[in-house]
């Protein structure tokens, strides 16, 4: 690459500016980076879904419960395979939850000890981790709700789940020893159900069988597929999506903006020499390509410190913000993706300093200097 | 030989011929250069001078396929450039044409190496032809110890004979050199002279220079005079410049 020479020269002809424009390349793709990851945090649970599992909640909201009395009703219709029942505090079915959630990894050999156990329990390994317990730690959970007061449990095994984006962050416990505990008026009643399919082709008939079979009843139900309950849990918080996007878009516009503005301050400082190099024989396509060549391999650069700060960073932000949002994965696809972005934000920025020097007419240059 | 009466056709290598050129400002028709005739010979040396604003720098952009003329041919070794594309145009400049300008006009950010080196970076040469062909051209300017050094480490006089070298480095058929003592002192301005002349003598080389200073321009084969865009005055012979007018 015979120019090389020249485009680094000319890189470097300005250090402090070159240093401020990878910084700011560097801070909007590490912005960009961390937006990204927390769009998929909250919207990637759809991609997570199973399409063999459906979600039953109470018609009302997922805050308020449903009858335990429904599983049978709810096992018994046509293409049911098995049902697991969950609720906010972590009290589930040890029966089946295991089965329900394959992709959430229990060794046999703790799942065995943690059934036995009554005050046993499971913890992601996330969770295991932000609170540094380990396998047979007695945990103490104090708590104002169900009656306030303390709980203990035994920890008794750890999950991981099979793909780095599932959710690591849960805590189950057994559903006998949450009944034990809990006043009067919240025994018999769990949170949510979750229906394993035998075939998600009958995801539309079972969902709308079991809505039907509890019409009119006190607890009416609202089921769907676990895609379409993600999707809608994310637009509780509003729309997410959206504001990521606009956030995004003014700090992609802004960029463009300022290393637009620095190219083409770096090109007009530079007029006489691009006179030169057009009269000793430089072609327009060269000059456009010397301009653009400059611009995107500072945002190749910038791109590159920044989504490697990213993804330093992202293990650090991800423990902080655990228990509030699951994992943080910056994927390959959003680096390819953050990459992208700044080549194209380069390419932008460059392309109409570039052309300016195209059309430079070189009497008229030697004119001005 | 130097003439500026011909109008037929020559054997010159460049031919100019009824060479007009217009600049238009505030609604108001500037005629620059008016009918112009000129051959210069390969081997010629041809200083222009003239007042401010007499068309001297036009002529040598119009020579330089820098500009096109508003009327009349130019051509060189038997190409007449004055009808070419502007990327055509760009080529024949890289191959036919070496320019020393009165700024020296170097790239600062790249090395004396570097920035003689530009011109070949066209080329098809490989990364060793392209150092050789610098390195003689560094010797023949006398600046063989100074290759990696930035413009800014050199002097004015120094720094011209680098864009003399980066002028050369390509072997074109022509120099135009522009003022190329105008911001040297006259120790300096003589030392890039006496390279010229050698150019011209040893290496012979077309060049054609533009100067208001009378003590260069005696050191061409021939001065024309440009007065309101007119050739008016030829002096000097190619044989009283070979006996070596000093400045």
């Amino acid at each position: 690459m015979k120019f090389a020479g020249i485009i680094f020269a000319n890189l470097l002809r300005k250090k402090v500016r070159l240093l401020l424009t990878l910084g700011s390349f560097a801070v909007a793709l590490f912005l960009f980076a961390f937006l990204a990851v927390v769009r998929y945090a909250f919207t990637g649970g759809a991609d997570l879904a199973d399409a063999h599992r459906l979600v039953t909640i109470n018609r009302t909201s997922i805050i308020q419960p449903i009858p335990l009395s429904y599983r049978d009703k709810i096992l018994g219709i046509p293409g049911v395979r098995r049902v697991t029942h969950d609720n906010w505090f972590g009290g589930m079915d040890p029966e089946n939850q295991r089965e329900v959630y394959p992709e959430l990894i229990v060794p046999d050999d703790q799942w065995n000890v943690f059934l036995k156990d009554r005050q046993g329990a499971i913890a992601g390994a996330a969770t295991a981790k932000r609170f540094g317990w380990k396998i047979g730690d007695r945990i103490p959970i104090k708590t104002t709700i169900y009656g306030g007061g303390a709980w203990e449990f035994n920890l008794d095994g750890i999950y991981h789940g099979k793909r780095p984006q599932d959710d690591e962050t849960q805590f189950w416990f057994q559903w006998d020893y949450f009944e034990e505990k809990v006043p009067d008026r919240f025994k018999g009643l769990i949170g949510w159900y979750t229906v394993q399919l035998d075939s998600p082709d009958s995801a539309v008939r079972v969902a709308k069988t079991i809505d039907q079979d509890f019409l009119n009843s006190p607890y009416e139900t609202k089921t769907e597929t676990e895609s379409a309950f993600a999707q809608g849990w994310v637009k509780q918080f509003g729309n997410i999506e959206f504001l990521i996007l606009v956030i995004g878009s003014v700090v992609f516009f802004t960029l463009l903006l300022v290393t637009g503005n620095t190219m083409a301050i770096s090109v007009r400082e530079r007029t006489g020499e691009l006179a030169i190099l057009k009269a000793i024989g430089f072609k327009d396509g060269s000059i456009l390509f010397l301009v653009l060549a400059e611009a995107l391999t500072i945002a190749l650069f910038g791109g590159i410190l920044g989504l490697g700060l990213a993804e330093l960073a992202m293990p650090v932000l991800s423990n902080a913000l655990s228990g509030m949002l699951p994992n943080l994965i910056l994927s390959k696809t959003m680096l390819a993706a953050g990459l992208g972005f700044a080549v194209f934000v380069g390419a932008c920025s460059g392309v109409l300093p570039g052309i300016g020097a195209m059309r430079l007419r070189v009497v008229e240059a030697f004119r001005r200097i | 030989m130097v003439s500026v009466n011909t109008n037929g056709k020559s054997d010159a290598l460049i031919q100019v011929r009824g060479l007009d050129k217009t600049y238009r400002r505030g609604g108001e028709d500037i005629d620059v250069l008016q009918g112009l005739n000129l051959d210069v010979d390969k081997g010629d040396f041809v200083a222009f001078m003239g007042p401010s604003g007499s068309g001297k720098t036009t002529l040598l952009n119009l020579l330089g396929g820098l500009d096109v003329p508003s009327r009349g041919t130019v051509s060189v070794a038997g190409d007449e450039i004055t009808h070419m594309s502007s990327g055509k145009l760009t080529d024949w400049r890289a191959r036919h044409v070496g320019f020393v300008f009165q700024m020296f006009n170097l790239v600062p950010v790249l090395t004396a190496y570097q920035n003689i080196e530009l011109p070949l970076l066209l080329t098809r040469l490989s990364r060793s032809q392209r150092r050789e062909h610098v390195e003689t051209a560094l010797a023949i300017v006398g600046l063989p110890d100074r290759a990696s050094h930035y413009p800014r480490q050199l002097s004015g006089g120094q720094e011209q004979r680098v864009a003399i070298a980066r002028a050369i480095v390509s072997d074109p058929t022509f120099l135009l050199c522009d003022e190329p003592t105008g911001d040297l002192d006259r120790k300096s301005a003589d030392e890039v002279m006496a390279l010229i002349q050698e150019l011209v003598s040893k290496h012979n080389k077309t060049v054609l220079m533009v100067t208001h200073d009378p003590l260069v321009a005696a050191r061409a084969h021939v001065v024309l005079h440009l007065e309101k865009g007119v050739l008016v005055e030829a002096s000097k012979s190619r044989e009283s410049a070979a006996a070596g007018g000093g400045a």
